[in-house]
């Protein structure tokens, strides 16, 4: 069963077009990457699949939920993390994870999902400061900690190393892979070509609002003959 | 350009947006409103005020005060029947009607005061619908002088107190059928002062802090970066929009509290000074009363604070957040300063209705109209601020569930549109 599926989806903002009738299916299980320079509708279309935006036209299946009509369906299963998101300063860190988890659970089960998320932020005594005295590596680890925390069918992570050292992004990505490898989907969008080269099954390069290239990363530096993502990517976009 | 025009300029940029030149404009508009209704009461001020006599005297001292009060007013009424003169003044739309009693003269010729009765017909119990009965006062004022001259060129023998002062009043004041004796509009006035000034201040702030507080909360969530994590949770948007507004009107709540802890003393403070019993004429509130004047502020905090949400889907930060609050803070000191000046059964339509529409205004007005048993006022507005909090509540519920909320555009072009395209 595909985790999801992208049927010519559309997405116009009033007179501007920025998705331009993409298609493309990502698989349970897999960490699926969508690559593209800034403006190309990478954002937009993750936003999309996590019910923030709606669909112009086209269609968008989650897990088999029709994303128009069962966008409440699609939320009980996903997590997604914005590239710039944040965490309410007036809370600690684990006030915050809490405040997450009684979203998804009740009772021993949503102390069992803090439980993790405190294990995945990895912020010792820290995660009882609050959040407003929080370096912004640590704000990220605990939104990435949030967004895994509850273990979803499919996580959404827009830039998922933004803002952290080489020591915590290399942490978060075997964190993000073991998540995979017990089953959860992974739709992930970065800048960092090595990263999406390290972590993703399979990627697509989407400019100016169309896929233009889709494969795993040996097929794509195949086909274009080049010794990494970032050469692929550079030679796709300035053609 | 040099460094500093170029400062300015991006100065001028950042600080002359539509968003707060409206604000301005519309204070503007509500000051011209203002100026209007301080106009009409200076042209109050000026009319000679319509006024009734009625002399039992017919001696020379009625007849002073007779030619004092004629050059001075216009007398709709000059007879010699109470009933007749009540009547006449009132369909005259005068101020008063005033008695001078058969005696008048002999007691005062005599050496002694003469008393006369002053039946005053108040239309309001505003601060500025004193300002009919304070012409009147004026006349007797002029009345009591053109009988002291009398005095001090008839005769050197009266006594002197009698002289300065040869006549004393006993008021009684008809308000909505309602007859109070030894009660003048200004004493009735200064009674429901708190009804007057307080009770609309306290609403006005409870409104714009708890509606300021919604308001920034939404600035707060963008500025944060919180709303998108948010608005992907498994909760549905009515319950964010919901608990957004029982979260702000709670709080709303407290501080009306702590407001009513010094109204409460201002109030006792009033009672004990007090030298009549409101409650004696009618003038003091039920239990049901206190249900409706509840339900009302309850009703008015309901829809402003999804008025504020509406408002707040379009701050695009805290800063923005706080410019978005004018509106309301607008919408709150407009029928604050009506309700403080004027009844509502006493102003001119057009303003009555801006007053009926804006919603706070209801239960800024309830407890004054509740207590002159103008129940249909207060229920027509119970009614009309619910239907305006449902259609706000559904408004935001459905922009929770547009991209408006996270794109910042929408393709109305109203006046939110406005305010928001330069956010």
């Amino acid at each position: 069963m595909n985790a999801i599926e992208v049927r010519e989806l559309v997405k116009d903002y009033g007179s501007f077009r920025a998705v331009k009738g993409i298609s493309f299916d990502v698989r349970e299980g897999e960490v699926f990457g969508l690559i593209g320079p800034n403006g190309a509708g990478k954002t937009t279309t993750l936003r999309i699949i996590a019910t923030l935006l709606r669909i112009s036209s086209g269609s968008v299946q989650v897990f088999g939920n029709d994303l128009r009509r069962e966008p409440h369906e699609v939320r009980k299963i996903l997590s997604y993390l914005p590239e710039d998101a944040g965490a309410y300063k007036n809370l600690t860190g684990r006030e915050y994870l809490q405040f997450i988890a009684d979203f998804f659970a009740s009772g021993r089960a949503a102390d069992e999902i803090v439980k993790k998320g405190i294990e995945i932020a990895s912020l010792s005594d820290r995660i009882d400061d609050k959040v407003d005295t929080y370096s912004k590596g640590m704000t990220r680890r605990l939104l990435v900690s949030r967004a895994l925390m509850t273990e979803p069918k499919l996580t959404i992570l827009d830039e998922l190393t933004s803002g952290l050292d080489v020591i915590n992004a290399q942490e978060i990505r075997k964190t993000v892979k073991s998540i995979s490898e017990k089953g959860t989907t992974v739709l992930l969008s970065s800048h960092n070509m090595l990263e999406v080269e390290l972590m993703c099954d399979r990627i697509a390069l989407i400019n100016d609002g169309r896929i233009v290239e889709l494969g795993t990363p040996t097929e794509l530096k195949g086909k274009h003959n080049a010794s990494n993502i970032e050469e692929v990517f550079t030679k796709v976009v300035m053609a | 350009m040099s460094s500093l025009t170029n400062i300015v300029k991006k100065e001028f940029k950042e600080m002359l947006t539509k968003s707060t030149i409206i604000p301005v404009i519309l204070m503007a508009v509500m000051f011209g409103y203002l100026g209007s209704m301080m106009g009409d009461v200076e042209e109050e001020v000026s009319t000679p005020p319509v006024i009734g006599l009625v002399d039992l005297d017919d001696g020379v001292i009625s007849d002073i005060a007779f030619e004092v009060l004629n050059a001075s007013s216009d007398m709709a009424y000059n007879g010699t029947d109470v009933d007749a003169g009540l009547e006449e003044v009132k369909k005259a739309g005068g101020v008063a009607l005033i008695v001078l009693p058969a005696n008048l003269s002999s007691d005062i010729l005599n050496g002694s005061r003469g008393y006369i009765d002053v039946y005053w017909m108040m239309e309001g119990a505003g601060m500025l619908d004193a300002i009919s009965s304070a012409s009147v006062d004026s006349l007797l004022g002029s009345m009591s002088y053109g009988i002291s001259a009398y005095l001090v060129n008839e005769s050197s023998e009266t006594d002197p107190a009698v002289v300065l002062f040869p006549v004393e009043r006993s008021d009684t004041t008809i308000f909505q059928d309602e007859v109070m004796e030894d009660v003048s509009p200004d004493f009735l006035i200064t009674m429901l002062s708190a009804q007057s000034f307080t009770v609309p201040f306290i609403i006005m702030m409870i409104i714009i802090m708890a509606g300021g507080m919604v308001i920034s909360s939404m600035g707060l969530e963008k500025e944060n970066k919180t709303l998108e994590t948010l608005l992907t949770l498994p909760v549905s948007r009515g319950s964010i929009v919901s608990g957004k507004l029982v979260a702000s009107a709670l709080v709303g709540l407290v501080m009306a509290g702590i407001y009513m802890v010094g109204f409460n003393y201002y109030m006792t403070s009033i009672e004990t000074s007090a030298e009549i019993d409101l409650a004696k004429y009618g003038l003091d509130l039920g239990p049901v009363d206190f249900i409706l004047v509840g339900v009302s502020v309850f009703v008015s905090l309901l829809a402003a604070l999804s008025m504020c949400m509406v408002l707040g889907t379009y701050a695009k930060n805290y800063k923005s957040a706080q410019t978005l609050t004018m509106p309301i803070t607008l919408l709150a000191i407009i029928p604050m300063f009506i309700t403080m000046f004027k009844d509502f059964g006493t102003l001119p339509l057009a303003l009555q209705a801006v007053l009926f529409v804006i919603p706070f205004s209801h239960p800024m007005m309830a407890m004054r109209e509740l207590m002159f048993g103008n129940y249909a006022l207060v229920l027509g507005g119970i009614v009309y601020v619910t239907a305006f909090a449902i259609v706000m509540i559904a408004i935001t519920v459905w922009i929770f569930k547009t991209d408006r909320l996270l794109t910042g555009s929408m393709k109305g072009k109203g006046l939110a549109g406005l305010l928001m395209k330069k956010r």
